[in-house]
């Protein structure tokens, strides 16, 4: 699966896929490439991904006493943290003009039979193929869960940024939720990140859009590109 | 075929040899795979109700969750526990870029305002004088919680006697080498035997990250109010707001009765 693939250019590539699709994929020589992800959901993926990765940074460093005595200035990196997380939510939400990130919104939204499926083979560890469509149930799961979490971390950060808005009881709770729900999104993030460092061909798809189609139909046998 | 028409792509006879190839998985004939209830949207609202919960029950998960941490830094030779949120130990704030360090040859401790003796207390001074050594629970506003932490000085009554205080004053205002922080008492406050000017704590010289050479020591109150790299005492007539009252925090701070906090009182 990790044979190099040319990349051919955007129309090609798709065109190639659905004409190498008939012809069962592996061995027709040419490698056949599908098209997972347009431009906009790239960059929505790549602006949110730059935006989260300075909220930990910051974080970090007002948080751990090593990295907060290194680095000092409290003022500056709290900005930094209020600002990026503040913006977050932006490239979905403006994202949301785009059909293609509709549509695949609505597909992490939606599950099917094959879903639960795909959570009990991965819970009990059973080896094979899973069924999944275009995303699997976990991925359904993170992405519903992140964005969740992600507004509570905003709604949380704004009691404790603005502090003349709500009592001082509020704060401390709002302090609390945000400090073990940051804890536990580094550690999801971390298996985010961990999964797609050992899936190259999953991080090509978000990098050029395009995927092979062996891999396709491996990972996700039930998406219909 | 176009990926960006959801259409195109939920069309069931887009790729018929394709679909019997993957029947027999899960779905079922003629059932679109990415169609079914919106699990999604209810993980997304669940998440930010238990967000919403969290907030409303922090003050009771929060003791609880202090409690057992607490104890278990006391056991915890990797110090990870120190790592948690509330996870014992003391946390680093400064509210400035960088804190001037000071040690025994350029500290200096002034002492003014309504007084008869203004004075000027080196290092070596501060040391020269009677020590007072307490042994109480340190309780932060933000919620953590360090017990038995003994602190040493010079009671802050003995320097305002010494000064002799006039009798137009009513408060206390202390300021800070890091040339941003402040803090006030009232005068009766400040008399109070369990308020030092610590030169040590944890039974060792006070470090440069916990406030040293010298800081206020406030037993009985949040320790926001145990201002660190103590330089200044100033006698005023009334209570002038410190650093984090002026943003919302309370003056007359005292541990388990203000900030809308319930802690046992450390004193």
């Amino acid at each position: 699966m990790n044979r190099r693939l040319e990349t051919p250019p955007a129309g090609a590539g798709a065109g190639a896929g659905a004409g190498a699709g008939a012809g069962s994929g592996d061995g027709a020589g040419v490698p056949a490439r599908v098209r997972r992800f347009t431009p906009a959901e790239r960059w929505i993926h790549r602006t949110t991904a730059a935006l989260m990765g300075v909220c930990v940074v910051t974080a970090a460093c007002l948080y751990l006493p090593a990295l907060a005595e290194l680095v000092g200035r409290r003022a500056l990196v709290v900005t930094v943290h209020q600002w990026s997380g503040l913006l977050l939510p932006v490239p979905v939400l403006a994202g949301l003009v785009s059909r293609a990130f509709r549509a695949d919104v609505g597909r992490l939204n939606r599950w099917g039979p094959h879903d639960r499926v795909w959570l009990r083979a991965a819970r009990r560890r059973t080896p094979g193929p899973r069924p999944a469509a275009k995303f699997n149930a976990g991925q359904k799961v993170y992405a519903a869960w992140i964005a969740g979490a992600t507004l509570v971390m905003l709604a949380t950060g704004l009691i404790m940024w603005f502090t003349h808005l709500t009592p001082l009881a509020w704060r401390t709770s709002a302090t609390f939720v945000h400090d073990w729900l940051a804890l536990t999104i580094g550690i999801v993030l971390a298996g985010h990140i961990g999964m797609a460092l050992g899936d190259p061909e999953a991080r090509r798809g978000l990098r050029t859009g395009l995927v092979s189609k062996e891999w396709a139909d491996r990972e996700h046998p039930l998406w219909r590109p | 075929m176009n990926p960006e028409h959801p259409e195109a792509r939920e069309a069931p006879t887009e790729h018929p040899e394709e679909r019997e190839r993957h029947d027999g998985r899960d779905v079922e004939h003629g059932q679109d795979p990415e169609r079914g209830k919106p699990i999604g949207r209810r993980i997304f609202l669940g998440t930010l109700g238990l967000g919403a919960l969290g907030v409303v029950s922090a003050p009771v998960l929060q003791r609880g969750l202090e409690g057992f941490l607490g104890e278990a830094a006391q056991k915890d030779p990797t110090g990870l526990t120190g790592l948690l949120p509330n996870g014992g130990g003391f946390r680093y704030y400064s509210v400035t870029a960088s804190v001037p360090r000071k040690n025994a040859g350029n500290y200096r401790l002034t002492v003014g305002g309504l007084v008869d003796r203004p004075a000027s207390y080196t290092l070596a001074d501060l040391r020269a004088l009677p020590q007072t050594r307490m042994v109480k629970d340190v309780q932060c506003v933000t919620g953590w919680r360090v017990p038995d932490t003994p602190f040493e000085g010079v009671r802050l009554s003995e320097l305002l006697d010494a000064a002799g205080v006039r009798s137009s004053a009513g408060a206390v205002r202390f300021t800070c080498f890091d040339g941003a922080y402040s803090e006030s008492l009232t005068l009766k406050q400040a008399r109070r035997a369990d308020v030092l000017v610590a030169l040590r704590m944890q039974d060792k010289d006070i470090s440069h990250n916990h406030g040293g050479p010298v800081r206020l020591y406030v037993a009985p109150m949040y320790f926001y109010k145990s201002a660190k790299w103590l330089s200044g005492i100033e006698v005023t007539e009334d209570v002038e707001p410190g650093y984090w009252e002026k943003r919302g925090y309370d003056i007359d701070a005292w541990v388990g009765r203000s900030n809308g906090r319930d802690d046992e009182p450390t004193t």
